[in-house]
């Protein structure tokens, strides 16, 4: 989307934080279609295949490529066990606002997805979840309604069904065409998270790059769990955003996974080969010990 | 008049602020500190008052009112520790069941280094999902500006009321100026496309009331007519059980793009 290659902000006062945030890098996940991809980190050439084989992480330098949501469910949960929801359920121009209707087709056609979270049922070694997967190729993962009410649904679901919900988050922020009504998604999920977890149902987070703006300030910090992948950039506001507020540079390393490790804000940071076993192990310390084992 | 008008408007200094109408709308406040964690943030007053007699716990977003009250209370953006003062108060409220006004005059939370290592998101995030259970009554008031997270980790609310000429955004039309259209000064155009005005919100059902302003609005009929409106609001508020009330937020929420 052009929103991430703009050079922006050159004005001072409102330092608004949750659109899509000017400063992240218009990488799209990745899918390999030469023979050889450089890696962006260490630079070095890595036969497709073999970057494919792991995952999308780079064997020298341990760089995650991000992932569409498709690759990540495939990754995660037990091989056929995805049972989507709401699949044909799409965004509209509620707002009619200029050139959106383009904007939304356009990311339906890039990514081939209807909104930028995937949501449904699955298995994790036998233990059945629900899960939401965001998709950044869907224009950044931002937050429309739709988006809004898929996650809301899945929680929803989740608590009558008495099941635990695993969230992988990537999003820019809030959905600036869809104006107010994408903000009131951030209290409406959040609503929907109280209420699950009010049930007594355990709710992971797993945040990946980039996550930030409204869905940071709402249900990916709402989890009683929350993993991160390495090196991936979390935070409210964008860095540039930040820089250009303050009107200093920024620390390396400030607002990546590791950094809100240390801060205390994040429970783990997870390698994305070891993601889904460490899951299968939370997962499995939240079976009610009185019902004992898996079924 | 347009809604960039409007937008100007709403963050003209001479409109009150949230201690003007804390001052003038209930009796006998008393300004409560700290969240208990790491400092007090000045970007937010609170404390408990009497409203016709009835205990209230107050909270709202204060940009100041002159330049040194300005920068004193970093012109009304929070820090996290700013929106964990709130959520102290709020939870000592519902503990002491007093219902909670809420007044919201803010361009957003801060974007600072700090904001970031002590969790600005995590920080309104809790805030949003605890106010969407907390058994008492809450009404919001949007005073001035309503920016973004900044100003709704204040409006998770029963109802939400709007100042004729005051606007709330999911981001200031500056901003999605700059990154829609490279152009910060089509922010007029961004204004109107954002349906930022308290009709347009109205209209959207994110607002239950439009509050008329008078043409000076320090007249003290604004502040009396609100007090009025306060009280009959609270008394029905508080005679409902509250397993409805809180089904009713969920639902006021819920809504939007069901
Ligand atoms: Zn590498």
């Amino acid at each position: 989307m052009s929103v991430f290659d703009s050079d922006i902000f050159n004005f001072i006062k409102p330092k608004n934080e949750l659109e899509e945030q000017g400063n992240i890098s218009d990488n799209q996940p990745f899918v390999p279609d030469s023979m050889w991809i450089k890696c962006p980190v260490c630079k070095s050439a890595i036969l497709s295949s073999d970057l494919a084989d792991n995952q999308m992480v780079c064997p020298k330098c341990n760089y995650h490529f991000r992932l569409t949501a498709r690759k990540r469910i495939e990754c995660t949960v037990d091989v056929e066990t995805f049972c989507e929801f709401d699949k044909d359920l799409t965004s509209k121009n509620i707002l009619d606002f200029p050139d959106y209707s383009r904007k939304l087709s356009k990311a339906v056609t890039t990514s081939g997805e209807n909104e930028s979270v995937i949501t449904g049922t699955a298995k994790i070694n036998n233990i059945k979840i629900v899960l939401c997967v965001m998709d950044s190729s869907f224009m950044m993962g931002s937050m429309g309604t739709v988006t809004g009410e898929k996650i809301t649904r899945a929680f929803e679901y989740a608590a009558d069904n008495n099941l635990p919900i695993i969230v992988f988050t990537v999003s820019g922020g809030a959905r600036m065409q869809e104006g107010i009504l994408s903000l009131m998604q951030m209290a409406k999920t959040s609503g929907a998270v109280k209420r699950h977890s009010d049930k007594g149902l355990l709710y992971i987070t797993v945040l990946t790059d980039p996550t930030t703006g409204g869905v940071t300030a709402s249900f990916a910090m709402e989890g009683d769990i929350i993993l991160a992948e390495p090196n991936a950039l979390v935070g409210f506001a964008g860095p540039r955003v930040i820089e250009q507020t303050i009107r200093k540079k920024l620390p390396k390393d400030f607002q990546t996974s590791e950094f809100l490790l240390e801060k205390g804000f994040i429970d783990a940071v997870i390698d994305r080969k070891n993601m889904r076993n460490t899951l299968f192990n939370i997962l499995k310390l939240h079976i009610p010990f009185n019902k004992g084992g898996l079924d | 008049m347009n809604a960039f008008e409007k937008l100007c408007l709403a963050r003209s200094n001479n409109r009150p602020t949230s201690i003007d109408y804390i001052e003038k709308v209930f009796d006998n406040f008393i300004e409560f500190h700290g969240d208990r964690r790491f400092a007090d943030d000045k970007a937010i007053i609170a404390g408990i008052a009497d409203l016709y007699g009835r205990p209230v716990t107050v909270i709202g977003l204060e940009k100041g009112r002159n330049t040194s009250e300005r920068m004193d209370r970093n012109f009304g953006s929070a820090h996290p520790e700013g929106y964990r003062k709130t959520l102290r108060l709020m939870k000592q409220a519902e503990k002491f069941h007093r219902p909670i006004i809420c007044f919201v005059d803010t361009s957003g939370a801060f974007c600072g280094i700090g904001a970031e290592e002590r969790g600005q998101g995590q920080a309104i995030a809790e805030n949003l999902m605890e106010m969407m259970t907390l058994k008492t009554p809450i009404i919001s008031i949007l005073i001035g500006e309503g920016g973004s997270g900044g100003a709704l980790a204040l409006a998770v609310a029963d109802e939400v009321w709007m100042l004729e000429n005051a606007v709330y955004s999911v981001i200031s039309p500056e901003g999605c100026a700059s990154i829609l259209w490279k152009d910060a000064s089509k922010a007029d155009k961004a204004a109107q496309c954002l349906k930022i005005t308290s009709q347009d919100l109205f209209k959207l059902s994110v607002i239950e009331r439009i509050i008329r302003e008078p043409k000076n609005l320090n007249d003290n009929k604004l502040f009396l007519g609100l007090k009025d409106l306060l009280n009959n609001t609270l008394n029905k508020k508080c005679s409902i059980p509250i397993d409805e009330l809180l089904e009713s937020r969920y639902q006021r929420y819920r809504k939007f793009g069901n």
